[in-house]
Order: C-alpha cells, then sequence, then structure tokens
C-alpha cells in the first residue's frame, strides 16, 4: 500500500468510527462541526492519542496496530504536525525551532536546512526571532518549516489557519497550494470551515460524532450529499421531502411530486417510482424571475411565494421565500445585489422563482422526526 | 562566627539540593502531567511538612531513624554507625523535610508548559529524554530555580527537626541555626547578632537571585 491508511474505531470515551485512505500527494479535508473527533483522529495518526481499536499504517509501515500490539512512539513516527496552536517551542528562535525537527545533523548542515525551509515559507531574514517577536501568520509558518523539516511521511495540519487573521490566511492559502505541487506525501487537514476545504482539498470526509458521513471529492460533497445529515452539514438549507413519480429517460427527467408542486429533476433513475426521497437545491440555484417582465427559463419549475426574510451581505443578498401552497416551506436563494436592487426585492414582496432542474438532487428520505 | 557550623550549614545545603533536584524534576513532572486516582493524597504527603510542627515532624524522622527502627537497624549494620545524630541522618532529614519545597515548584512549572508543546517535541522526532533537555526543563527552569534556592534557605534555616534528629553536634551535626541557638543561650549576643545577621544577608540575596532570574528568564519567552 501506498500513503496512509487509518482505521479508528471505540465507542468511548470519544465515540470513533472511520476508515479512510490518503495517497501521497493527495490532501484529504476532515471537515465537521466541533466534537465531531476530527482532532482526535490527527492525534491518532500521530500517536499522541491511542483508541481502542486502531490501525495507522503509512507505506508498508505499521504505527499503530492495537489487534497486533503494535504501537510507534509519536517520536518514531515520521510526522509532521502544525497544531490549532502552532506549538512552538518559545524559548527557540524561528531557526533552532526548526533545527528541533532536523535530529542528528551536523550543526552547520542542520542550520543551512533550517534556512532553507524558512526560506520555503518566506521567512527569510526572521531566522533569529523568538515566536513572541513573530505575528501570528509568521508562526504559523514556522509551523509548517518545522513539520517540513522532519521529512514526514504525513503531513498533519489541525487547523493551522484558524488563529491568523482574514488576509493573512488568503496568502497562507496560496502558500500552501503552491507548496503542495512540491510536497509527494499525504497531507491530511482538519478543519470546520467548509470553504477551507474547498479551496484546497482533493478529497474530504464528512465527519459526526467521530463517524465519516461522506467521503469523496469536495464540490461533490456539497452538490450531492449521500444523506440529509451530510446535506446539513455542508450547510444545504433547501431540503424538502417529496415522492419520485416517474422517470423520463427520454427527456433526461425524474419526476417529483413535491405537494403541491410537480417538479422536474435531471434524471436519477436510482430512486423507483413511489419512493419517498429527500431533495435538495443550492441557494444559488434557484433562480428569481424578473418581477417587471417575464423572461426565458420562467417555465422550469417556477414557484411563488413572500419573502420572509432578505439580508444583504456585502454584493450578494440571500432571502428567504414562504412558498405558496406547500405548507409554507421556505425556500431560500441567493441574487447579487444589483438584480435584488432591480427587482426591488425585501421581506413582504411576492416573486417567482425557478428551480433549476440540473441542480435538484436526490437523497434517502429523513427520518420522520426531521422530515421537511 | 561559628565558621565550623556554618561550613556545615553550606555543605548540608549543597548536598540537599543535589539530591533533591533529580527527586523534584523526576516526581514535579510525573505529578504534573499525570492525573490518576489517589494523587491527592501523594500531593497532600508532599505537602506535610509545611504544615507539620516541626517538632512533631522530628519526632516522627527522630523514631523512623533511630537504632530500633528498620531503617535504623539496617543502616547501623551497614555502615557500623547510628543514623540519629549524624550529619547522614541530618542530610536525610534535611531532604525529607525540604521535598515540599522543591517539588512544588517545579511541578507547578512543569505543568504550566503547553501540552501541544511537548508533543510538538515528540512530534519532532525528540526522545523523551532530548523532550525533557531541550524542550521541557528550559521552559520549566524558573520553578527548578526557585526550587533549589528555596530548599537551600530553608535547609540553612530550619532549627527544629535538626534539634530533634541531630542534636547539636560540633563539625557534625551542629548547623548555623543551632549554633545561634547556643550562642544565645551563653550570652554571647554578639557572634548571634553577626550570624544572623549573615544568615538574614545570605536569604535575601540567594532569594532576590532566584526571583530576578525568573524574571529574565520569563521575559525572554515573552
Amino acid at each position: 500500500m501506498r500513503g496512509l491508511g487509518v482505521s479508528l474505531h471505540q465507542d468511548t470515551p470519544i465515540p470513533l468510527a472511520v476508515d479512510f485512505a490518503c495517497a501521497p500527494g493527495e490532501m484529504l479535508a476532515l471537515v465537521g462541526p466541533s466534537g465531531s473527533g476530527k482532532s482526535t483522529i490527527l492525534r491518532s495518526i500521530a500517536g499522541l492519542y491511542r483508541p481502542v481499536r486502531a490501525s495507522v499504517q503509512v507505506d508498508d509501515r505499521v504505527w499503530e496496530d492495537t489487534a497486533s500490539g503494535t504501537h510507534v512512539a509519536t517520536w518514531q513516527r515520521r510526522v509532521g504536525l502544525v497544531p490549532q496552536s502552532y506549538a512552538l517551542f518559545p524559548h527557540m528562535t524561528a531557526r533552532a525551532n526548526v533545527e528541533a525537527a532536523l535530529g542528528d545533523r551536523a550543526p552547520a548542515r542542520a542550520t543551512k536546512r533550517a534556512d532553507e525551509l524558512l526560506a520555503l515559507v518566506n521567512l527569510h531574514g526572521l531566522e533569529n526571532r523568538r515566536p513572541a517577536e513573530l505575528s501570528g501568520g509568521q508562526q504559523q509558518r514556522v509551523a509548517v518549516a518545522r513539520a517540513l523539516a522532519r521529512e514526514p511521511d504525513v503531513l498533519l495540519l489541525d487547523e493551522p489557519f484558524s488563529a491568523v487573521d482574514k488576509l493573512t490566511r488568503g496568502r497562507l492559502y496560496q502558500e500552501l497550494a503552491g507548496m503542495r505541487t512540491r510536497l509527494a506525501m499525504p497531507i491530511v487537514l482538519v478543519t470546520h470551515d467548509l470553504d477551507e476545504a474547498l479551496m484546497l482539498a482533493d478529497s474530504m470526509c464528512l465527519l459526526q460524532r467521530g463517524r465519516i458521513l461522506q467521503h469523496g471529492k469536495p464540490l461533490d460533497l456539497v452538490h450531492r450529499p449521500a444523506t440529509v445529515d451530510a446535506a446539513r452539514l455542508v450547510g444545504q438549507r433547501n431540503i424538502f421531502p417529496a415522492r419520485v413519480i416517474g422517470h423520463d429517460a427520454a427527456q433526461n427527467t425524474t419526476i417529483l411530486d413535491w405537494r403541491d408542486y410537480r417538479l422536474e429533476a435531471h434524471h436519477q433513475p436510482q430512486w423507483p417510482p413511489g419512493t419517498d426521497v429527500s431533495w435538495l437545491i443550492p441557494p444559488s440555484r434557484v433562480l428569481l424571475h424578473r418581477r417587471d417582465r417575464p423572461s426565458r427559463g420562467e417555465a422550469e419549475n417556477p414557484v411563488t411565494g413572500t419573502i420572509t426574510a432578505f439580508v444583504a451581505l456585502g454584493d450578494a443578498t440571500i432571502s428567504t421565500v414562504r412558498l405558496d401552497g406547500s405548507e409554507g416551506r421556505a425556500l431560500t436563494f441567493h441574487a447579487s445585489r444589483h438584480v435584488a436592487e432591480r427587482n426591488d426585492l425585501a421581506v413582504g414582496v411576492t416573486v417567482g422563482v425557478s428551480i433549476l432542474r440540473e441542480a435538484v438532487h436526490i437523497m434517502p428520505a429523513s427520518t420522520p422526526a426531521r422530515r421537511g | 562566627m561559628d565558621w565550623t557550623a556554618l561550613t556545615l550549614s553550606l555543605k548540608l545545603g549543597a548536598l540537599t539540593i543535589l539530591v533533591l533536584l533529580p527527586v523534584g524534576i523526576l516526581v514535579g513532572r510525573w505529578l504534573a502531567y499525570r492525573s490518576f486516582k489517589g494523587k491527592a493524597w501523594i500531593e497532600a504527603a508532599i505537602a506535610l511538612p509545611l504544615v507539620l510542627p516541626p517538632t512533631v515532624f522530628g519526632y516522627y524522622l527522630l523514631v523512623t531513624f533511630g537504632a530500633a527502627s528498620p531503617l535504623g537497624h539496617l543502616w547501623q549494620g551497614a555502615f557500623g554507625r547510628q543514623l540519629v545524630f549524624s550529619f547522614e541522618g541530618l542530610l536525610l532529614a534535611s531532604v525529607i523535610f525540604n521535598i515540599p519545597f522543591a517539588i512544588q515548584p517545579i511541578q507547578r512549572s512543569f505543568e504550566a508548559i503547553a501540552p501541544d508543546v511537548r508533543e510538538a517535541a515528540a512530534c519532532c522526532g525528540m526522545t523523551p529524554w532530548q523532550s525533557l533537555r531541550r524542550v521541557e526543563l528550559p521552559l520549566a527552569w524558573p520553578g527548578v530555580m526557585t526550587a533549589m534556592v528555596l530548599s537551600f534557605a530553608h535547609t540553612l534555616g530550619e532549627f527544629g527537626i535538626v534539634l530533634m534528629v541531630g542534636g547539636s553536634i560540633p563539625g557534625e551535626t551542629r548547623t548555623i541555626a543551632i549554633s545561634i541557638y547556643d550562642r544565645v543561650q551563653a550570652f554571647d549576643d554578639a557572634s548571634a547578632a553577626k550570624m544572623s545577621a549573615f544568615l538574614l544577608v545570605l536569604s535575601l540575596v540567594a532569594v532576590a537571585l532566584a526571583f530576578g532570574a525568573s524574571r529574565r528568564i520569563g521575559r525572554r519567552f515573552g
């Protein structure tokens, strides 16, 4: 096997039931709310936490295997960890921090290598500063350089961008993305920020209470979550129950009965007619009808309702519409600010919108308690 | 000035530190990092010399070290002399009554090291020993320093326990604190005053140096 293979299972004290792999050069994002076990998984890979049943393997080396009683101590694992707090050694300069991970090299060679790594993360000239004399973003980069100094078999990043300001974060994203092309090791990124995962990761594990809800490509997970739970975790709000009426393969269409509406979705034949399902539509795929005059595209799943909430966020706006009929279900849609202004969007205004059929995604029906 | 007593006190203080330093680091670190059932009892036992009257503590040590006790008996058999009223017995007593002064500051300073910094040391490939030497001890240094100074100063000043366990044998167990008491008893106020002043200045300087050093190290780490 090449790359990282992880299998962690236990019921208490922190429930865990995860199995995943990460290939060399791949960046895998572990995404989930706090308490979903993300950091525990990372710590288990590093050997800092030992679940009841665990197997951690890198290439052909076994780091942890509770079945055979194998446990390689953290300091014997080649693992580069960038913790959330960076955890730099406060009494050492940036250079000494990096040197600390270089092992038993001759001092001159260690210094040379440390300076190279610091230059790699754009910290040239700051080698002699102590952590307290560095900004948050600079500390984060020292931590990355120190993790790379270990020449790790696996790079672990635990919410590495959470403690820096937004501007710095943007720069660090670019740096990391650039550096990734040169690193041929599995990289596991823990984050609760979905956008971060979308931007940086090749694949993504969606976690909830220590379990993987879904593992796949980040955009797939967001647009085509496998379950209603996964959909809610990736921030989807327009999730509704419906029943499959039938399919029209020739028209590439699946037809849903959504209470007062007959909804067309793109063809998803895995759901037999008569099945109760849930479906979602991303707010960006609900299109506002122009209020002054009719336009093309209004024939596509048209629904009407009254705006009950309207929020402007910079150049974007978010509107919530209570639909006519359909038990007053609320549909959220995004519109750019100028579109909203041109159409006089405001609370109380009646609007028509189209639910784009290509983006209608069908999932198994959620449990009755959560229905609707 | 009783130079013999002063030399004895300094020797006792230095040797006490020498014995207590590794013990304090090992036990202090262990207590700082581990949590287990009964930890409060161990910590209470360590703090006991702080709250017990020196005479009570000295009495128990005297009983424990006495020729009739297993320890005293063993000592007598091994070295052919008794443990009580000897320098070795005094040193042992000094080590025991200084345990809280040595362990508590060291434990607190190890507790103050962020766990993720220790974990980072392991992730850097440092063995537990390297981690202790290169990361933990430098960070815990102010506490170690405080422990050493407090133990030393406390050894110079301890009176009750020394008298109980060591008596007042010149060159063997008569420390400067006992000597001062003797001088006062003998109405030799001039000597008592000289020695007292010397002890006062020495203690003040030692503690001030330790505090200053701790603060300097603290500043260095920002």
